[in-house]
């Protein structure tokens, strides 16, 4: 193995790379750090080779080679010059792959003066104020800028600004002044999404980021997943700033400003003040959430252990339809509903399928429904005055949150959807130093934590959730008999597509909660339940076109799909950077937390217990709860 | 010297028209087609298409290539202002140029090829696929090529999309499988990885229309009408403030003043040789050579007049590039509008030396950090206006 190892030396020192390795990639190992642009570490050939394969549906460039040209980075940027020894010019290291042995320096004065000329070529058409810019401080040309020492004296800066900014589908907001080119945002939406609805159009000082088919931007074909944002290096994408509003609710006497968290945003909010990656501030987010003024703050956990019951019940009140009652209306595999970014992908370009998602609403939507209704009777609140605002890791649920079917109680589910960006400013502007504060639980009666809910954070998460409940709902045992520590393992990890299996060998009592649902669970004795699951939009292609050649994907019977690489932990809305990296330390963060909680399965949440006792009696798929939990989807163009 | 020349004032008499292009593909039907590499390499061609490469290596490289299948691409883009020799090939020699497809199919291991054809020249769609036609009917085109049982060679044509870069061999292949035409790394390579990612030579169609004239005529016919050091012979397109116009076959190692005698152009200012990514010689210089290493070309040669405005000429050239820059890079895409801004300033206010500080370095980065030609060759035409002409800014003493 040894010796098929080349040896490149870098500012003199000597590396030792497999062949193909870019220069970039061995500069690194050497500890040598050289600035990039264009280049996203989640849009270099290997960590695309590990998320993707498949082939793009939208259009006519169908064919396969389009992947692997894409794949390579464009290095147009050019700011990651270097110089080869023997080799004329620079070179982009970012795409330079080592084949031979070769000597590379990564500064001189030809280096720096490239570079420098380059960023002032970029600050040549950029229009934008740092101070007002919501990339202020994590904006990679703005860093560069400051540490090349970038002026506009050579070839001066717009003065006022050269486009007007534009909405993607509503929710994505795009200012063209600040950028820079680089397609980062087309990569990623073509080659994690599977979506395409970016391209770059027009030539030299016509070239422009636009959408696929010349739509105009509010008109894109666009899941709001927010990918593109998180991989944007500028401002020039982010999404719609819904903070002011929500301050105003706050500040509105009249108003009771309730929040619910969803998991993933705990996990991750400490980035935005110099925490380590995986480093979860769940309690001193909720002392900080009362102290910028929220009057109650309640945990998604809750609602995602009774979006498993109700989406458990759904899947085994399916299986009874398909299985003993013949009954071909019973869609299967049942998909999960939760990713409001699936949800859109579905609708625009799987329709067929759109009878085999789950009809149970997100958990943010479930619990906006439930607060509105039990929670404001149980308190006596009048429902018109809660303003019901959600932390999301995710654009997207901005999207979930206004859809027009979403007030089945007569108030909006959801009044603001902020992601987690959103709120890390929010605190900021309160000055609040989120890592240095004090514990605060979470307030009843949603208050009991439980392990389940935590990891619908994490691709798979939703799955073995679901998983541990029905198992013990089923057959009556323990789910630790089969799994240690309840840990379903083979649903885990970072795979595009996953599957796994378990079978019932035992089966137990309908419990009550369920009785309206089967009489008795004999006919799953000794079944086999298959699941897939499947993250970033591009795999989910990759599932539904393997159900639709009738392939193993297609004799599942539940299937978890995630809009965003990693799951909500890799969500749109989540902080910036992003790469695999921070993704796993994040998952570790969500999946230690779930081990420490005692109430690890849904079906075990007293709360959830009591709203079953208290509200929704006639139990989960019920018709209250169908009004309430449940909703529709709708075909799009 | 004997130029021949096309439209000019000896006749059609181009070399092209002595020569049988089936007698070519004969022999290398006959041949070993490593014996087939080591003719174009003794002969000392080079591609037509500006950058010089020679064109026995080029195969040489491609055929020890392990990737299958191969493709041979004639470039029939013809986008450099000034150029349309190749234009002339195909209209008058287009199954020479096929033949010379075939010999390189032949040559490296390839079966199929692709002539992607200017978008402008749709015209001559019809004229070239008759060719093609009669070319398989007489089986030198098709399956077992005039009897070899293990030659076969085919071409498709292909339209090109309209834009200059896509000339730029990588941009060309990006065109061909149906993207936006932007330039690839070229590393790896076109003959590594080329069309669809399989080993690739692409070959201008001039250089194509020489190989079977070699072939036929011997590699020593074609060396001994240049010099020692750039042996073979060359078609030049001359336009612009001359009296006479056209395309004219000269042997390497004519001086620029012997064209411009010809051509009737010998109170020419200057000459911009190599189109718009070329330079601009002054008269103190049109003792130069058509020598790769001193005035390589990619056979364009526009002649200016006593009266023209050496940097408005400046200007139209950058603005050439800013419409024509692929757009994908920041050195090319913005160093060429800064570029064109500065050449407006300089012709409204003159030269200062910052300005001049400015405009050099901003050459330099564009030249060593653009990634293709064409940004890497931009700056090219104002610099040598700069450097010879500036006496014609205002201010100027
Ligand atoms: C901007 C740009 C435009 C080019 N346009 C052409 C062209 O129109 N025709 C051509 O044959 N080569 C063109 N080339 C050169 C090709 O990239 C390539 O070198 C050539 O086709 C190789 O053929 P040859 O070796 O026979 O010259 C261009 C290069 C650049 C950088
Ligand atoms: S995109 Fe970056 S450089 Fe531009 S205004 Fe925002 S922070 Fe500043
Ligand atoms: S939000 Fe998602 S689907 Fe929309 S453009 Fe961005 S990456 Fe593509
Ligand atoms: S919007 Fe952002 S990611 Fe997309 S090209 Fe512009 S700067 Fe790059
Ligand atoms: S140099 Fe110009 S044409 Fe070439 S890749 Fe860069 S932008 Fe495109
Ligand atoms: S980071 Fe290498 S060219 Fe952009």
């Amino acid at each position: 193995m040894d010796s098929e190892l080349i040896t490149v030396t870098i500012d003199g020192k000597e590396v030792k790379v497999i062949p193909g390795t870019t220069v970039l990639e061995a500069a690194r190992t050497a500890g040598i750090h050289i600035p990039t642009l264009c280049h996203h570490d989640d849009l270099c050939s290997e960590a695309l080779y590990q998320q993707t394969a498949s082939t793009p549906h939208q259009g006519e460039h169908s064919h396969q080679h389009e992947e692997s040209a894409m794949l390579s980075t464009p290095s147009s940027c050019r700011i990651c010059l270097v110089e080869v020894e023997g080799l004329p010019k620079l070179h982009a290291s970012c795409a330079l792959p080592i084949h031979n042995a070769m000597t590379v320096r990564t500064t001189s004065t030809a280096i720096r003066h490239a570079r420098r000329d380059i960023l002032e070529l970029m600050m040549s058409e950029h229009y934008g104020d740092c101070f007002a810019c919501a990339r202020n401080g994590t904006c990679e040309l703005q860093k560069l800028c400051a540490d090349y020492g970038v002026t506009s004296e050579r070839f001066g800066r717009p003065h006022e600004p050269l486009f007007e900014k534009a909405e993607i589908g509503n929710i994505i907001v795009r200012d063209q002044n600040k950028c820079i080119l680089c397609r980062r945002c087309v990569r990623m939406c073509a080659l994690y999404q599977g979506v395409y609805a970016l391209t770059t159009e027009g030539r030299g000082d016509h070239s422009r980021i636009a959408t696929f088919m010349g739509k105009e931007m509010k008109d894109a074909t666009c899941i709001n997943c927010g990918q593109c944002i998180n991989r944007c290096p500028t401002g020039a994408l982010t999404e719609r700033d819904d903070t002011d509003a929500v301050w105003h609710a706050i500040e509105d006497p009249d108003k009771m400003v309730v929040i619910q968290t969803a998991p993933a945003p705990r996990a991750a909010i400490g980035e935005m003040f110099g925490c380590e990656p995986g480093t979860p501030l769940t309690f001193q987010m909720n002392t900080a959430l009362k102290r910028v003024g929220f009057d109650k703050v309640f945990d998604t956990n809750f609602s995602a252990d009774l979006t498993i019951l109700e989406e458990g019940s759904e899947l085994i009140s399916r299986l009874y339809k398909a299985l003993v009652l013949k009954d071909n209306t019973a869609a299967l595999p049942q998909f999960t509903s939760c990713s409001p970014g699936w949800i859109k992908f579905i609708e625009h370009f799987y329709p067929k399928y759109l009878p085999n998602l789950s009809s149970a609403k997100s958990p943010q939507q479930m619990m906006g429904a439930v607060l509105k209704t039990y929670f404001a009777e149980k308190n006596g609140w009048d429902p018109s005055k809660i303003v019901s605002v959600s932390l999301m890791p995710c654009t997207a649920k901005k999207f979930e949150a206004a859809r027009p079917e979403m007030d089945a109680s007569g108030y909006r589910d959801v009044d603001y959807a902020l992601t987690t960006r959103e709120l890390g400013r929010m605190f900021k502007q309160a000055g609040i130093e989120l890592p240095k504060l004090d514990k605060t639980p979470f307030d009843d009666p949603f208050g009991t934590p439980t392990g389940s809910g935590v990891i619908f954070g994490a691709t798979g998460g939703v799955m073995e959730a679901a998983l541990r409940t029905v198992f013990e709902i089923v057959t009556g045992e323990k789910v630790e008999s089969v799994f240690d520590h309840a840990d379903i393992k083979p649903v885990r990890g970072f795979d595009g597509v996953r599957m796994a299996e378990l079978t019932i060998s035992k089966v137990g009592p309908v419990p009550e909660i369920l009785s309206h649902l089967v009489p008795d669970f004999e006919w799953l004795k000794g079944a086999t339940l298959r699941v897939g699951l499947a993250h970033g939009t591009v795999n989910a292609i990759r599932v539904m076109k393997d159900i639709e050649e009738g392939g193993p994907l297609s004799q599942c019977h539940f299937i978890e799909f995630m809009a965003c690489p990693g799951g909500c932990l890799g969500g749109g809305g989540q902080p910036i950077p992003t790469d695999r990296e921070i993704r796993a330390a994040r998952a570790k963060a969500i999946y230690s937390e779930d081990a420490t909680y005692v109430v690890r399965k849904s079906h075990e949440n007293e709360d959830v217990l009591r709203i079953y006792r208290e509200f929704f009696k006639e139990g989960p798929c019920s018709h209250k709860s169908h009004e309430l939990l449940h909703t529709h989807y709708k075909e799009r163009v | 010297m004997d130029p021949k020349a096309v439209h000019g004032f000896v006749g059609n008499k181009l070399s092209f028209s002595e020569v049988t292009p089936r007698d070519g593909i004969r022999m290398a039907a006959e041949m070993a087609p490593e014996d087939v590499v080591a003719i174009i390499g003794a002969s000392g061609l080079r591609g037509r298409g500006g950058a010089g490469f020679p064109t026995g290596k080029k195969w040489e490289f491609a055929r020890g290539q392990e990737g299958s299948p191969k493709y041979i691409i004639c470039n029939a883009d013809e986008g450099e202002p000034g150029t349309f020799k190749d234009r002339l090939i195909l209209t008058d020699f287009p199954e020479l140029v096929f033949a010379g497809m075939a010999i390189a199919g032949r040559a490296v291991g390839a079966e199929f090829g692709i002539l992607y054809l200017r978008a402008e020249y749709g015209w001559l769609r019809e004229h070239l696929d008759a060719a093609l036609e009669r070319c398989r009917v007489a089986n030198t085109l098709g399956n077992n090529i005039l009897g070899a049982s293990d030659f076969s060679f085919d071409i498709s044509i292909r339209m090109g999309s309209g834009a200059y870069v896509c000339g730029e061999e990588t941009a060309l292949l990006e065109s061909l499988e149906g993207r936006r035409g932007d330039a690839r790394n070229r590393i790896p390579f076109p003959v590594q990885a080329g069309y669809l990612g399989k080993p690739t030579v692409v070959n201008n169609v001039e250089t194509l229309a020489w190989v079977p004239c070699i072939m036929v005529k011997g590699p020593s016919w074609f060396a001994a009408m240049g010099t020692r050091k750039a042996p073979g012979a060359w078609l030049f397109c001359v336009s612009g403030d001359c009296k006479r116009p056209g395309i004219y076959e000269y042997p390497f190692g004519t001086s620029l003043r012997q064209i411009l005698s010809d051509v009737g152009a010998e109170n020419a200012k200057a000459v911009q040789v190599g189109g718009a990514s070329g330079t601009c010689v002054p008269p103190a210089q049109f003792d130069r050579t058509m020598t790769p290493g001193d005035l390589a070309t990619g056979g364009s040669i526009i002649v200016f007049g006593p009266g023209q405005d050496m940097f408005a000429v400046a200007e139209n050239f950058q603005h050439f590039f800013c419409d024509e820059s692929c757009g994908q890079c920041i050195p090319c895409r913005l160093g060429n509008q800064r570029m064109l801004e500065a050449i407006g300033r300089m012709r409204k206010d003159g030269l200062t030396v910052d300005g001049e500080r400015n405009v050099r370095q901003l050459a330099q980065t564009m030249t060593v950090a653009s990634k293709c030609g064409l940004g890497q060759m931009s700056a090219r035409a104002f610099l040598s206006i700069l450097n010879n002409f500036s006496g014609e800014l205002p201010g100027h003493v």
